[in-house]
């Protein structure tokens, strides 16, 4: 059945469209913001330099020059930026708000505890749960790929329960190492890079979730389903030795 | 051709004109802050304009250079010099004999431009030769330059050539030779005056007080230090909000001018990550972009009101600006 979508688009600037298309975070806008970013990375235009895919919106960043060459009628009397919202509009208007595409599911292995994860008795004592109960908790989850942002490859998961909810550190740390699992507030996620952070880490993954020699260089896409997996410190090192 | 870093400057690091297509990743988009001094400095050398330059910021870098060497410098004057003679900026250098290329006092704009002919033999990564330092990829080996490292240039085009064979006849000084015309450089002040920079109002305007609404219009904001590639940070009369907003993060563009609950503004550049979290009160329209590259910590920023109809007519007008001086380079060269 086609749903009529409802959506907004807004300039960012003289270079930039942002379609919204609500205002809350859901699995249902999710599909919104998905069916659209499926159709431009199949069928991008000229002058579209690329786009953005955020919780509610997607932003198409366009080049004006081409597209006043490239796609507005001749002599008409529209801006880049009216051209292009028009063309979204367009290509919106045929979309049916619905992910045609079967969601990947992403199995991630984590090791627990231990140096890895240095509040996990911290999240644990936080939710009057014992660390066995955490680790439980976390790996019976299925976690939706929001977005990819913050830093590259980083996963806005969502779908944590919230019996391990906790809340960020009192005081950030400086540096946390690739590959820290960690939770803040109602969210959990990876660190791809080294990055300062104020997560809870309850572990660390082998896997690399950023990789700037592939194609695409992020394991992980928005849509994506993540589960994590339980692994031993041997199997954790193991994995490392076959990822370097 | 080589060229040899004998001393490294505050921050020199290779940038093109971004690595873009990949921000759905999460991968910033990096890049010349001025992207309109590297085009030109590339269109001086013969290269296409949106190769890899030396991006030099406020303190150059002592850079040893070999004969044959074709060079421009665009963007902000640090007082480039070889061997004691000031060299020209904005034109096409023609090195005739092994030299040393040393910078002096910031006179205007903070960020110089070096290509050379051939550009820097540099690999892409995901389509740039950007340098992204935090990821540590990209550019010369991930990072700022160093002491020590040595650039490698490709084959220089057969425009440069035209352009080398010409100057190799002029007389100039010992070192180097350089033409008497030079592109515009327009832009660039160095006045102490509150720099003007043209805005667009942002997503999230009308959620600013009356007051904090008219205070973006008519207060000069100062650049503090915390001022990186990634962005600039402004202090000024804080802007409020009339009540709290509850924001989901969304894309960000480069000069985008967010506030963060303390109230003062922050300008996201090249360096910025891909989406934000704090309500949009201003957006800097593209013309003005290399304006603000070129404004340093300390400086004062006046931000005045364009439509966003207005602002695409200007950054059109600049861009025909470059295609007609294209025109009157290859008509130099002939």
């Amino acid at each position: 059945m086609k749903t009529v979508m409802e959506f907004e688009i807004m300039p960012l600037g003289d270079a930039a469209l942002l379609v919204e298309f609500g205002k809350s975070i859901s699995p249902e806008i999710h599909k919104k913001v998905k069916s659209l970013t499926d159709y431009l990375d199949k069928n991008s235009f000229p002058g579209m330099i690329e786009y953005v895919a955020a919780f509610t919106s997607v932003t198409v960043f366009y080049e004006p020059v081409t597209i006043l060459n490239r796609i507005a009628e001749k002599m008409e009397n529209r801006t880049a930026g009216e051209v292009v919202a028009g063309l979204l509009q367009e290509i919106i208007g045929k979309l049916d708000g619905t992910d045609h595409t079967i969601s990947r599911v992403v199995e991630i292995p984590v090791c627990y505890g231990g140096e890895f994860g240095p509040d996990l008795d911290f999240v644990a004592r936080h939710n009057k749960l014992s660390p066995k109960e955490v680790i439980e908790i976390h790996t019976g989850g299925q976690y939706l790929v929001y977005m990819i942002g913050f830093a590259p490859g980083f996963p806005y998961l969502g779908g944590m329960s919230e019996k391990i909810a906790t809340p960020r550190r009192q005081s950030p740390r400086t540096s946390i190492p690739a590959g820290s699992v960690g939770i803040a507030g109602m969210q959990t996620g990876a660190y791809p890079i080294s990055t300062p952070g104020g997560w809870q880490l309850i572990g660390r993954t082998p896997t690399a979730l950023f990789r700037p020699r592939e194609n695409p260089p992020s394991l992980l896409n928005a849509g994506d389903t993540v589960r994590f997996y339980p692994i031993s410190y041997e199997e954790y090192q193991a994995m490392r030795g076959n990822e370097a | 051709m080589k060229m040899e870093v004998l001393s490294p400057g505050l921050m020199t690091s290779v940038q093109d004109l971004g690595r873009h297509g990949h921000q759905k990743h999460g991968v910033i988009v990096s890049g010349a802050m001025d992207s309109y001094a590297l085009r030109i400095a590339n269109l001086l050398v013969g290269n296409s304009e949106g190769e890899a330059a030396l991006e030099i910021t406020l303190v150059g870098p002592k850079l040893k250079l070999q004969k044959g060497t074709l060079l421009a410098l665009t963007g902000g004057d640090l007082s480039p010099v070889i061997e004691g003679k000031a060299v020209p900026m904005w034109r096409p250098v023609y090195i005739k004999q092994d030299c040393v290329l040393k910078f002096g006092a910031c006179r205007a704009g903070c960020r110089v431009y070096l290509a050379v002919a051939g550009a820097y033999n540099i690999p892409d990564v995901m389509g740039s030769k950007s340098t992204y330092l935090r990821a540590g990829i990209g550019g010369f080996q991930g990072r700022t330059l160093q002491k020590g490292d040595r650039l490698e240039t490709n084959a220089a085009s057969e425009t440069a050539h035209r352009m080398i064979r010409h100057l190799a006849k002029t007389s100039g000084t010992p070192f180097f030779a350089a033409p008497s015309w030079y592109a515009d450089k327009g832009y660039i002040s160095s006045t102490a005056k509150p720099i003007k920079i043209r805005v667009m109002t942002g997503r999230q305007f009308e959620f600013f007080t009356h007051n904090s609404q008219n205070r973006l219009f008519s207060q000069p904001f100062l650049i503090t230090t915390q001022s990186d590639r990634m962005g600039y940070r402004l202090s000024g009369e804080e802007l409020k909000l009339e009540q709290h907003l509850e924001m989901i993060s969304e894309a960000v563009a480069f000069g985008t001018v967010q506030v963060p609950p303390d109230g003062n503004p922050i300008i996201l550049l090249a360096d910025r990550q891909t989406a934000g979290g704090y309500p949009k009160i201003a957006q800097v329209a593209m013309i003005d972009i290399s304006r603000l590259a070129q404004a340093k910590p300390g400086s004062t920023l006046l931000f005045t009101k364009v439509s966003v109809k207005e602002a695409e007519q200007l950054y059109l007008n600049r861009e025909r600006g470059i295609e007609t001086f294209k025109r009157a380079l290859s008509l130099k060269l002939k």
